[in-house]
């Protein structure tokens, strides 16, 4: 199953390291990264595979979801079947 | 490979535009709880409620965070009520509505509907408790949704429970007079009553429905119309094919919705209601994609046609985005639930009889519009007899779901609070009497189908 991570926020120093961090702590693959700085503030759109990981979905993304506010970005976590179905046929 | 674009736009669809699943909707049918003992039936009907819908908000909570995706509401529509509880011995059929109202709660759903009768052509004994019983059914409750359905196209229309239920709906509005009339909110009387309509006040799981099934209503008006930001004085066919490239989108995301649901509810997946449903929230409208087109205010000339086009392309989008389709399927423009609604009521360039003229092309019919308390019952079953002929003569669902608030006059406003919204009260301009036309009785026949000029 694959999962899309968005990643919004202001710049900082580490944002890319603790995403990442947490998803190696949990199996999950890093499979395409997307990341750009406009105006001082970080977009990121990271597609990971989750198949092997042993952490609910919901789960990791409460993680990313409380890491994220620590440092101030949003983190949202999603299925990526929504993307899917609603763009291909 | 998914696209980083493709990713944005549906973010974007949902963060900004309001994009969400507005309601899975469990039916479940009551059937089996048959009971001449009133006690029994009514633990009957708790027990087979709270025991199919266990885990129905749960699922729709998992779901939701799992896609990322909003699900407003989680319901649950039962058989109606006057044919389950039809063998009861018993006079008043309101503690079934509290055992409804019990076991919504118990199982964290915010509306249950089905106290329901399908009288469009004679009453039975149980069909006469239950409209008896709706005002005070629907007073001492709080999340029971009562609908009465008295006309079809292919039998008519019953002119007695026409009558009634103009009384019907002025009792029930001073049973609730403490709350504007709140009551009223939760009654819709149709015409050619769809039996899988998944959204409320309507719901009721109809007699040839499966034991349970699970349905999803879309919504998306706020998607609809940034797409058509984009497209500043294309012509028609462009409007229409891009309502329809985004009503497919979004169809497609309730499809993988009640897929999911079906499959972890075990339960059967029923239809998808391809609705655009709106919310009293700013950037979430039917009134608005309407002044998109170039209208500049909803109601003046031009938005009959605006809005035959929108509910068209609406369900030519959807359909193929989803293997099954039904329910009311199109755009709603119920009033108090619609900023640009109650922004052109209160303008004065929306009146009742515009709305009675777009209820001939839009979904359902006249919704969620509060008049003057004073408003005679007669007047009432009058605006309920043209809604019922206009949906008898073009085979379509219309419904009549009117709040007359006592103490209120043309000026005031009416606040019913959430996602039922707000709104002016909305004047009824023709005060000449229906009451001889109303009190006559009886059954308007069945219209030709053929010769239809």
């Amino acid at each position: 199953m694959k999962l899309v991570v968005t990643v919004v926020g202001k710049d900082r120093v580490g944002i890319i390291a603790m995403v990442s961090q947490i998803l190696a702590e949990n199996n999950v693959n890093i499979l395409s990264i997307n990341q750009n700085i406009l105006d001082g503030y970080f977009n990121m759109i990271l597609i990971a595979e989750i198949s092997s990981s042993k952490i609910k979905l919901v789960d990791l993304q409460k993680k990313l979801r409380e890491s994220g506010q620590e440092i101030n970005v949003d983190i949202k976590a999603q299925h990526a079947d929504i993307f899917n179905v609603m763009h291909n046929i | 490979m998914i696209s980083i674009d493709d990713i944005i736009e549906t973010n974007e669809m949902i963060t900004e535009n309001k994009l969400d699943v507005r309601t899975i909707t469990m039916g479940i049918s009551l059937r089996d709880c048959a009971h001449p003992n009133m006690e029994q039936f009514c633990r009957n009907v708790y027990d087979k409620i709270t025991k199919s819908a266990e885990f129905l908000v749960k699922t729709g909570e998992d779901i939701e965070a799992e896609y990322g995706i909003p699900i407003i509401h989680k319901r649950v529509s039962v058989t109606p009520i006057a044919i389950a509880a039809d063998a009861c011995k018993t006079d008043t059929y309101v503690p079934v509505a509290e055992a409804m109202d019990r076991a919504a709660k118990e199982i964290g759903v915010n509306f249950i509907g089905g106290f329901s009768a399908l009288v469009e052509k004679g009453f039975t004994n149980g069909d006469r408790i239950l409209i008896n019983s709706i005002p005070q059914a629907l007073a001492m409750t709080d999340v029971v949704c009562s609908s009465v359905n008295l006309g079809s196209t292919k039998t008519g229309i019953n002119m007695d429970c026409v009558r009634e239920m103009g009384e019907v709906i002025k009792r029930t509005a001073e049973l609730t007079r403490d709350n504007d009339a709140l009551g009223c909110a939760k009654l819709v009387v149709f015409c050619n009553a769809p039996g899988d309509n998944p959204f409320m006040a309507g719901a009721f799981h109809g007699v040839s429905e499966a034991d349970k099934v699970v349905s999803v209503g879309v919504s998306g008006p706020g998607v609809v119309k940034h797409a058509l930001e984009a497209k500043k004085g294309a012509d028609f066919t462009e409007v229409a094919e891009t309502i329809k490239k985004t009503a497919f989108k979004i169809t497609r995301v309730g499809q993988l919705v009640a897929r999911e649901a079906s499959k972890r509810l075990g339960v059967p997946f029923g239809i998808i209601d391809l609705s655009l449903a709106p919310t009293p929230a700013v950037g979430d409208s039917v009134a608005r994609i309407i002044e998109e087109m170039g209208i500049e205010s909803c109601g003046a000339p031009g938005t009959t046609a605006a809005l035959a086009l929108l509910n068209d392309a609406v369900k030519k989008g959807g359909l193929m985005a989803s293997s099954h389709v039904g329910g009311l399927s199109g755009a709603f423009i119920p009033v108090s639930e619609d900023e640009g609604m109650i922004n052109a009521i209160k303008t004065g360039s929306l009146s009742l009889e515009k709305l009675e003229a777009m209820t001939c092309v839009c979904s359902v019919g006249l919704d969620m519009i509060a008049i003057e308390g004073d408003t005679s019952a007669a007047t009432i079953s009058g605006i309920i007899a043209d809604e019922a002929a206009i949906g008898m003569i073009n085979n379509k669902t219309t419904a009549v779901r009117v709040i007359p608030v006592p103490g209120k006059k043309v000026g005031d406003m009416v606040e019913f609070g959430g996602l039922l919204g707000y709104c002016p009260i909305v004047p009824v301009r023709n005060q000449y009497s229906s009451a001889a036309f109303i009190a006559r009785g009886g059954r308007i026949p069945a219209p030709i189908r053929s010769l239809t000029n």
